[in-house]
Parts: C-alpha cells; sequence; structure tokens
C-alpha cells in the first residue's frame, strides 16, 4: 500500500470515524445534562421557545449595526473564509466526487480556476485571523494551544490542496496524499477543539434565543 | 496561555476555609447547577474576541484583561477539567491544570469589579453566549468559597439579619411613617390584606425617600388597594448580584410569600433593575412552578395605568434622553414601556446612540455600585455615558432605576457635569393631571 492508498483508505476512514463518534459524544455530553426549565411566565405575546430559539440562530448570521465599526475586521474575514471554505469544500469537482462516492449524492461543480483563486483568497484570510491572533491584545489573550491547532488543522488541508491542484513542490500523487492526510487530520481534531462550533453555534444561538424572546427580548 | 497573568491582587476573603477548600467550594458553586443552556455556552467560544467591542469596560480602559469571557476564564478550566465531554482525557494528559487559589483570587476583580452582568457582549458574541448569566454562576462559585469584595459580604451579612442590606425590617413602620410625614402621603404599612404589595430598593428608605412617597401618591390617586409590609418589603436582591443563593431563595421567598399571604394579586417592584431580574424572572425557580401571584417593575407598572387612561399625566413638553437600565430593558424585556410613558408626558426623546436592548450599563450593575474599591474604573465607564448624553442634546435625563441613578449621580458629581439623572416615576407624580 502507498502513502496515497493509505490516505485515501485506513486514513479518511479512521479519521470519519473519530469525526463521528467523537461530534456525536460530545453534543450528546452537554445536550443530555438536564434542563433548567424556565418557569418563570411568559411576557405577553412572546414567540413559542423553538421560534424564539430559531429567530437568534438566524439574526447572528448577519453583523448588528451598533457594533460593526468595532467589529468589521473579524466579522469580515469571518465571511471570507467561512464562505471560502465552504465554495472550496463543496464546489471543488474530486470533492463532489469524493463526497458521492461516500454519500452517493452530488451536484455539479465549479471551474477548478475559479476554486483554486477562491483557495487563494481563503488562505489569505486564515493567515490575517491568524495575525490577529498572534498580534492584537485580545487575540492574544485569548488564544491558547488548542486555538492555534484548530487554525493550523483548517489551514493545512487548503495549502496542501493548492500545491496539490498547482503541482507544486513534489510529485502530484505525493502532494494528493499529504492533502488527504491533511483533510484526515482536521476530522480527527474537529470533535475536540472549537471546530465543533461549526454543530454547537445553532444549539448555542439558539439557547440564548429561547432564554430572552420568553422575556420579550429579541437577542 | 497561563490563566495566572490576570491582574494585581485586589481580593477580599471572608470566612475560614483552608484555600484547596475554597477552589472546591468554588468549583462546585459553579457547576452545582449547570444546565445545558450554561454548558452548551461553555462549549462554543471560538475565542474571537468580539465580546471585548461590546463591553463599557473594556472600551473605557482598552485593557484586554477586560474582554468578557476572559473573566471566565479559571471556571473555563475547571469546567474542562472537571466536568466537560472530555474531563477525563484532560485530566489524563494533565491539558488543563487546576486551578489554583491565586487564580481565584486574582479573578475577584474581573467577576465582580469589572462586570456588571449586564449583557451586552451577548448581543455581539456570534455564539450568542450569555456570558452575563455565566458570571451569576461563577459569582455563585466565588461566594461559597468566601471570595467576594467585603463590601458586598458586609451588605450579605446585614440582609440575613434584617431582610434588607439597609433597613431592619421591624424599622420599616416607623420609617415608612416619618417618609409619609415629610412627603404629606399616606403610605399604608402591614394591612392584613390588599391587592398590591409595593416593594423598595434599599435607597428609597434612605436617599430617594421621594420615589417611595410619589409611588404612593400614585397608588393613592388610583385609589389602590395597597400595602407595603415588613415581612417582605426590599426586592433589591443582594443575593441575586453577590452569589449568595441561599439568600436570594430567602428574600425572594420574603415578598412572594407576603403577597400570598395578604392575598394580594400583584407584586409592585420598584424602580430597580436587579430587582426585576431576581424577582420576575427567577422567582418561579424557588417555588417550583409558575408564581401564584403577578410580579410587574414600577415602569411597567406607569405603563399600562397610564396606556388604559386610568392614569393622566400633563405634557411636561421638554428634550429628554433615556438610560436604559440593562436588567429591566436587555435582559428584561421592558424596552417600550418607559416610552410609553414618556410619550404620555410629552417628552421630546432624543434617543442616545446606543439605545434600548443595545444601550451601555451605567457601569454600577451587579453590585458595583457599592464596591467602592471599583470607582475609579465606574468614573472611566460614566464618561462614556455622559459623553452620548451630551451629544444628544437633550435637556433631561431620565432613567428608570434608583440603582443607575446612584452611579449616574456619583459620576455627575465627580465630573462637575451639569446634568442629573432623573427618575421616571418622579416625573409622572410631578405631573398627575388633576
Ligand atoms: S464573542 Fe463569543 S465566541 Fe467570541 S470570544 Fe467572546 S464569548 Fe467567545
Ligand atoms: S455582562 Fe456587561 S460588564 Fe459583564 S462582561 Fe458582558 S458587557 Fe462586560
Amino acid at each position: 500500500m502507498d502513502l496515497l492508498d493509505f490516505a485515501r483508505g485506513p486514513a479518511i476512514e479512521f479519521s470519519l470515524a473519530v469525526f463521528v463518534l467523537g461530534t456525536i459524544w460530545r453534543l450528546a455530553a452537554v445536550l443530555l445534562l438536564p434542563r433548567r426549565g424556565d418557569l418563570s411566565k411568559a411576557r405577553e405575546g412572546a414567540p413559542s421557545r423553538v421560534s424564539g430559539a430559531m429567530g437568534t440562530v438566524f439574526r447572528r448570521m448577519w453583523p448588528n449595526k451598533a457594533f460593526i465599526h468595532r467589529t468589521i475586521f473579524t466579522t469580515l474575514n469571518s465571511y471570507v473564509f467561512h464562505l471560502g471554505l465552504a465554495i472550496v469544500v463543496f464546489g471543488f469537482v474530486p470533492h463532489i466526487q469524493f463526497i458521492h462516492g461516500l454519500f452517493g449524492v452530488s451536484w455539479p461543480g465549479l471551474p477548478t480556476n475559479f476554486i483554486y483563486g477562491v483557495g487563494v483568497i481563503t488562505l489569505v484570510s486564515l493567515f490575517a485571523a491568524l495575525a490577529r491572533r498572534l498580534f492584537h491584545p485580545v487575540g492574544r489573550l485569548l488564544s491558547g494551544v488548542s486555538d492555534y491547532i484548530s487554525w493550523f488543522m483548517t489551514a493545512a488541508p487548503v495549502l496542501t490542496g493548492l500545491l496539490a491542484t498547482s503541482h507544486l513542490g513534489a510529485r502530484y500523487e505525493t502532494l494528493l496524499a499529504i492533502h488527504i492526510l491533511s483533510v484526515a487530520a482536521f476530522f480527527i481534531w474537529f470533535p475536540f477543539g472549537k471546530l465543533m462550533h461549526a454543530f454547537l453555534f445553532v444549539f448555542s444561538r439558539g439557547a440564548t434565543g429561547a432564554r430572552f424572546s420568553h422575556r420579550g427580548v429579541n437577542v | 496561555m497561563s490563566t495566572a497573568q490576570a491582574t494585581a491582587p485586589a481580593f477580599d476573603s471572608q470566612g475560614k476555609l483552608g484555600n484547596e477548600e475554597r477552589v472546591e467550594e468554588a468549583m462546585h458553586g459553579f457547576v452545582r447547577e449547570f444546565g445545558v443552556t450554561a454548558a452548551l455556552h461553555m462549549e462554543s467560544c471560538v475565542r474571537c474576541g468580539m465580546c471585548a467591542e461590546a463591553c463599557h469596560f473594556y472600551l473605557a480602559t482598552g485593557e484586554a484583561k477586560y474582554t468578557p469571557v476572559y473573566k471566565l476564564e479559571p471556571f473555563r478550566k475547571a469546567y474542562k477539567r472537571e466536568m466537560g465531554p472530555f474531563a477525563p482525557i484532560y485530566r489524563l494528559l494533565n491539558l488543563a491544570s487546576k486551578v489554583t487559589i491565586e487564580e481565584l483570587e486574582n479573578w475577584q476583580e474581573l467577576i465582580y469589579d469589572s462586570c456588571t452582568m449586564c449583557g451586552r457582549c451577548t448581543m455581539v458574541c456570534p455564539m450568542g453566549i450569555d456570558i452575563a448569566e455565566l458570571v451569576k454562576e461563577a459569582r455563585h462559585g466565588m461566594f461559597r468559597a468566601g471570595l467576594i469584595p467585603e463590601r458586598l459580604a458586609l451588605m450579605d451579612r446585614t440582609a440575613k439579619a434584617w431582610s434588607s442590606p439597609a433597613t431592619p425590617a421591624e424599622d420599616l413602620p416607623d420609617i415608612v411613617e416619618e417618609i409619609a410625614e415629610e412627603h404629606g402621603v399616606e403610605i399604608p404599612c402591614d394591612l392584613e390584606k390588599a391587592d398590591y404589595l409595593v416593594t423598595v430598593a434599599p435607597a428609597e428608605l434612605g436617599d430617594h425617600t421621594k420615589a417611595l412617597a410619589d409611588a404612593a401618591k400614585i397608588m393613592n390617586k388610583l385609589g389602590l388597594s395597597w400595602t407595603m409590609h415588613q415581612e417582605g418589603f426590599d426586592a433589591s436582591n443582594i443575593g441575586f448580584i453577590d452569589g449568595d443563593t441561599d439568600l436570594q431563595e430567602r428574600l425572594t421567598r420574603n415578598i412572594i410569600d407576603t403577597a400570598i399571604k395578604i392575598g394580594a394579586h400583584t407584586v409592585i417592584l420598584p424602580e430597580c433593575g436587579h430587582a426585576y431580574g431576581a424577582a420576575r424572572w427567577e422567582a418561579a425557580r424557588w417555588y417550583g412552578h409558575q408564581l401564584p401571584v403577578r410580579i410587574i417593575h414600577m415602569t411597567e407598572f406607569l405603563a399600562e395605568v397610564i396606556g388604559r387612561g386610568d392614569l393622566k399625566v400633563k405634557p411636561i413638553g421638554e428634550t429628554g434622553t433615556f438610560h436604559d437600565p440593562c436588567q429591566m430593558v436587555r435582559r428584561g424585556g421592558l424596552e417600550a414601556a418607559p416610552r410609553i410613558v414618556m410619550k404620555a408626558l410629552g417628552i421630546d426623546l432624543h434617543e442616545l446612540k446606543d439605545t434600548g436592548n443595545l444601550g451601555f450599563c451605567c457601569g454600577g450593575g451587579g453590585g458595583v455600585v457599592s464596591n467602592q474599591r471599583a470607582t475609579p474604573l465606574r468614573y472611566k465607564v460614566f464618561e462614556m455615558k455622559m459623553r452620548q448624553v451630551d451629544d444628544t442634546g437633550a435637556k433631561r435625563f431620565i432613567t428608570s432605576c434608583g440603582q443607575c441613578r446612584i452611579t449616574l449621580d456619583m459620576g455627575a458629581k465627580h465630573f462637575n457635569w451639569d446634568k442629573r439623572p432623573e427618575s421616571l416615576l418622579e416625573m409622572v407624580a410631578d405631573n398627575l393631571a388633576d
């Protein structure tokens, strides 16, 4: 078995198993904790808890104009790399073929050159996020090893993917194998660090939305 | 990142617990009532730092240590190590070290002096994390550990003895009689039966007696059956603020049980934000079911009786701006009520730049007003509010929380400001139509 076979086979399978089981474990461990129901009488005209929760989940997709002048960098930069990652992951034809192999679903892909451009922008944006973490006093204070690992696990597949697509630095098969291994590493790390926010954000925002819509506040 | 770097030592301690016991009590108190929401919020932070941009303490000082989520750092560490989904791995590999007494002592300033539990940071957080609520949980731990600012501890001890941090319960009838005489208004006290139980915050029996007299004037004008009662009169609830959950429950029960005893259908809370948080939104948890009495803030009450046409006011016809008390508005849902009242008063409202749910805290909430150690920090925050008020060009500066009023008043005096915060209730009482 060569490196590429290993990456495509056991490595990615193992990483997906860790990803799925770890994610379920982390979500279950939190969501199965006792629920402290709110026994206070709801504000007259308050929406149901579910619609209050959903309201906040969606409202938080957009920045609040009261803060935007102070959070413009983080807000814009976060949009750029989140959207960039989504486009690259779900728009690149080989990725769609890979997903088709796993789940049997597929959709039309985007032109490779376009994906390449988006990949470069995403990588630049991720480096900008890293710079902020390293140099802004608040970013520096809040960041620990786990945050830097999460950054690395996200940036590495983008970088290796770009190298593989442009056949830069080594044989294509080797570059592809390294790219797939970096994706496997991403999946393995996912449940343990803050990458989990990809799932948690719904519950976290929703819980706050439910708490405050009950009181008649749109948060 | 080390959690030992927080801040210059500025802490008090109470009781005789050993250091290890204190740490254990703090952590136990923190997670004691941990439910899904608190755990979700501990889990979801992406460390983006945006919450800093919403917090008046960070904005006023530019110091990174005032970043909201950083105020929870020792508790986050303990949560990961002791309670999180991967706690055994954290312990096995020692990925999160044990919290030390020094860390807790250092963090007292961040948890008590520089968080007013105002919830503004929740409005910016992309994960919607309710940091103010987590700070409250952290205070539960700090209280049990005997690590709270001495000023709050003193108020706690007094409230345990007197049911109020400022007034002995048995003195209430005499004090109320004096206030009634001074202001020429009738204030019923300790009636056996009444429809409304009217409560106060400590200042209304001290510096703000006019507010109590004005509440009486309005209740009497409406011809309602009401009383104050020494068994349940102070709604400010220091336990809600300092982390003493047992006292919070006791003070809550004093009020609700008294209302039930006298057959009241409604408890009217004073112009006090924390009273609203404690009684309106948290009281039911101690009873295990919805309360059999209605809890209503004075401003909400005024908006209702004015809206129904039961109470008529004369228009003032001046410009004014309004400071939204956090516990009442952002965390309580009463943004509309004061505006209804001001409209009836003919106030030409010039809103602050940051208003309603997004308004800045006065800087004194969460007990910070009583914590003299925090005075310089409070003044810095006040300057932000002062600038926003001046920018509106409004003549009157109005609010509907006595604690905010005290904080803003202290700031105004310190800076020789030409404005003083006014009570909305007093404004209504001064402008009743005949
Ligand atoms: S804004 Fe929210 S997610 Fe970002 S650091 Fe603060 S608490 Fe964490
Ligand atoms: S609740 Fe208010 S004072 Fe406390 S950290 Fe958040 S914004 Fe700052």
